[in-house]
């Protein structure tokens, strides 16, 4: 699997994302700059970190969404490239217009820095096929805005095509309001494009990928990535 | 020429901010206020004299980037 990781200034979660990609891949990913026109050749999978991209100014990922790369990214999403998204990330995709809604401000008003429960919903997709669907993983989250909001016609469709990939859970996997760290809605904490091929998600699994930092629930996303690439090779 | 793009949240979208201001505005007992929701002000100069010129280009500029209209309605004025 051939990853790259776009970094744009403010990004700061993009040396974890290296290490959870190249741990799980075998290989270090592509690190591309926001001014690059173009990704390198061949890539599988590109990744948006999270951070605080250009400081979150006017809005959390509004600037970086609009940034050279972004186009390159956009082609390679509709030749049907993997795209992920991770809390900034998530932010960006969704102002570039490659994933609906938008992630507004926690509803209790507090910068979240903790361990979440998600309930993983599919396991049909290449990002969470190294899970089982149901199953609970502990992640954690670090946002000030990942309330996920989107029109009522936006969320049914969401919805009813089965695109909500991760759930904020209490540890059994209940949807409990109390486990929902940020009030999004329908406790969405991760949603898929249309064509399957883009997930944005606000916990941070490159951050639980090591035994030796704690909870390793992270590796069954870039463990499932990888598999994917290699029964598609 | 100088303008000024005014940028709000859509009715029916929750507005923390908003109401924590809310909240502090009656703590410090000014009374009567109903409701607060908070908007952005973008202060731009723009060159040239073309009025509807301007007024395309600022709404290119608000639609594209001030203001992300799934959320948020915006106004330009111009000055």
């Amino acid at each position: 699997m051939k990853s790259a990781v776009v970094v744009f200034p403010g990004i700061n979660r993009e040396r974890d994302m290296a290490r959870a990609l190249r741990l799980a891949s075998g290989r270090d990913p592509a690190m591309v700059w926001h001014a690059d026109t173009a990704l390198p050749g061949e890539t599988d999978l590109v990744v948006v970190p999270g951070g605080f991209s250009y400081g979150d100014y006017l809005r959390c990922g509004a600037i970086a969404a609009r940034a050279p790369i972004m186009d390159a990214v956009r082609a390679h999403a509709r030749r049907g490239g993997l795209v992920l998204g991770v809390c900034n990330g998530f932010q960006i995709l969704c102002e570039a217009g490659l994933l609906p809604g938008v992630l507004m401000r926690n509803t209790a008003m507090k910068f979240i820095c903790r361990d979440v429960y998600l309930r993983i919903e599919r396991s049909d997709t290449p990002f969470t096929r190294g899970y089982n669907a149901g199953q609970v993983i502990r992640v954690p989250v670090a946002h000030g805005e990942g309330n996920y909001i989107a029109d009522a016609a936006t969320i049914a469709r969401l919805e009813g095509e089965g695109r909500v990939l991760f759930r904020y859970a209490d540890p059994d996997g209940a949807l409990d309001p109390a486990w929902n760290v940020n009030g999004a809605t329908n406790a969405i904490a991760g949603v898929l494009n249309q064509s399957g091929n883009v997930l944005g998600l606000m916990p941070h699994p490159e951050n639980h990928v090591e035994a030796a930092l704690g909870p390793t629930d992270g590796r069954g996303l870039f463990a499932g990535l990888v598999d994917h690439f290699k029964q598609a090779a | 020429m100088k303008a000024r793009v005014t940028v709000t949240l859509k009715s029916g979208i929750l507005d923390p901010q908003g109401k924590a201001i809310e909240g502090a505005l009656k703590s410090l007992g000014i009374a009567g206020v109903a409701s607060v929701r908070q908007g952005k002000v973008f202060d731009i100069e723009i060159e040239g004299r073309d009025r509807k010129a301007a007024q395309a280009a600022l709404e290119q500029a608000a639609d594209k980037l001030l203001a992300n209209t799934l959320i948020e309605n915006y106004q330009v004025e111009l000055k």
